[in-house]
């Protein structure tokens, strides 16, 4: 089950930067408000992990290599706009896949058409935010537009094709670059490097090649787990 | 940065329909979308709610404490009052 652990690598993985922002979020609503997004997305995780054997031995017992997210949603949190920036460009992805899934009848179907729901509110969200921080002042606005200029070059790699999924590619990279585009625009923000892109794109997370920083973050989030086998509370 | 520029909000909350709103809590957001969207994570995550008001603290005129007795002691002596005659049948929890 290749696409499974991909997209429960995605899934577990965001989930664990968005725990990160727990206890220093800029207000308590929001910190509220992405602890709810990393839940769900833990939840995603869980159910596609199991699909593909252990899910806490997959979680924490596997080496950097052995995880196939994409690199986007291991960069670090940065601020919140950017943060935000990387909410915005992979909610919108997972929206519309979860999407496609769903209403294709393949194997992830059931999960998909309850996970999509969820993710139907982690996009607004990252709009919502979007449209405040680039409209807002001018330095919200810097702050936004630096996050997605620097994450740009990881959104190439969303639309590599996954083996045994069922998903229309070319139309997911449309709709994605169409939602993004018209959010970005009305946040009064630019798309990095135009429509399209052209600038060097960075990405091979599916195969197992992941950036610096993720070395660091499964350090942290399997240290407990490594540090006492099988411990229960 | 902190949110303590941030209007406050009073949320209200509707549990099933044929209920009122009900007052939940308050939060701090930067305007009334937001605010929503804060009260919906808040206060609604475990399927309490179907509904859901946000009004600007701002916005309430609240009651005085001074002002209690006039306010809130009517005369016990005046029965017809209270609906105390009625019997309420069995079953019948929201009224």
């Amino acid at each position: 089950m290749t696409a499974a652990l991909a997209l429960g690598d995605d899934a577990l993985v965001l989930s664990h930067r968005l725990g990160e922002w727990a206890g220093h979020a800029p207000v308590l609503e929001e910190e509220v408000a992405l602890a709810n997004i990393a839940l769900d997305l833990l939840g995603q995780a869980r159910t596609l992990l199991s699909l593909v054997g252990d899910e806490d031995e997959l979680a924490y017992l596997r080496e950097e290599r052995a995880f196939r997210n994409v690199q986007l949603v291991e960069q670090p949190n940065g601020d919140f706009a950017h943060t935000m920036a990387r909410q915005l460009y992979f909610s919108v992805y997972q929206h519309l896949l979860y999407g496609q899934l769903a209403a294709a009848d393949g194997r992830l179907a059931p999960l998909a058409a309850k996970a999509v729901k969820e993710v139907a509110y982690h996009r607004d969200h990252a709009e919502q935010w979007t449209l405040r921080l680039g409209d807002g002042t001018e330095e919200s606005h810097a702050r936004m537009q630096r996050g997605l200029d620097a994450l740009w070059r990881f959104t190439d790699e969303l639309f590599e094709p996954v083996e045994g999924l069922p998903v229309d590619w070319p139309a997911l990279r449309d709709g994605w670059l169409a939602q993004v585009t018209d959010i970005v625009e009305r946040a009064t923000l630019t798309l990095p490097g135009g429509p399209g892109g052209g600038a060097w794109t960075a990405g091979a997370g599916r195969q197992g090649i992941h950036t610096e920083p993720f070395g660091r973050m499964l350090a942290e989030m399997q240290h407990l787990h490594r540090s006492h086998p099988g411990a229960t509370w | 940065m902190t949110g303590t520029d941030w209007p406050l909000w009073e949320v209200f909350v509707r549990s099933r329909r044929g209920l009122s709103h009900t007052h939940a809590g308050s939060l701090h957001a930067p305007d009334a979308e937001m605010a929503l969207r804060n009260a919906r994570d808040l206060y609604t995550r475990r399927s309490e709610g179907v509904s859901i008001w946000v009004v600007p603290a701002t916005a309430i005129t609240a009651s005085s404490p001074d002002e209690k007795d006039p306010f809130f002691e009517p005369a016990a002596d005046k029965p017809y009052r209270h609906p105390t005659f009625y019997d309420i049948p069995e079953g019948v929890r929201h009224l």
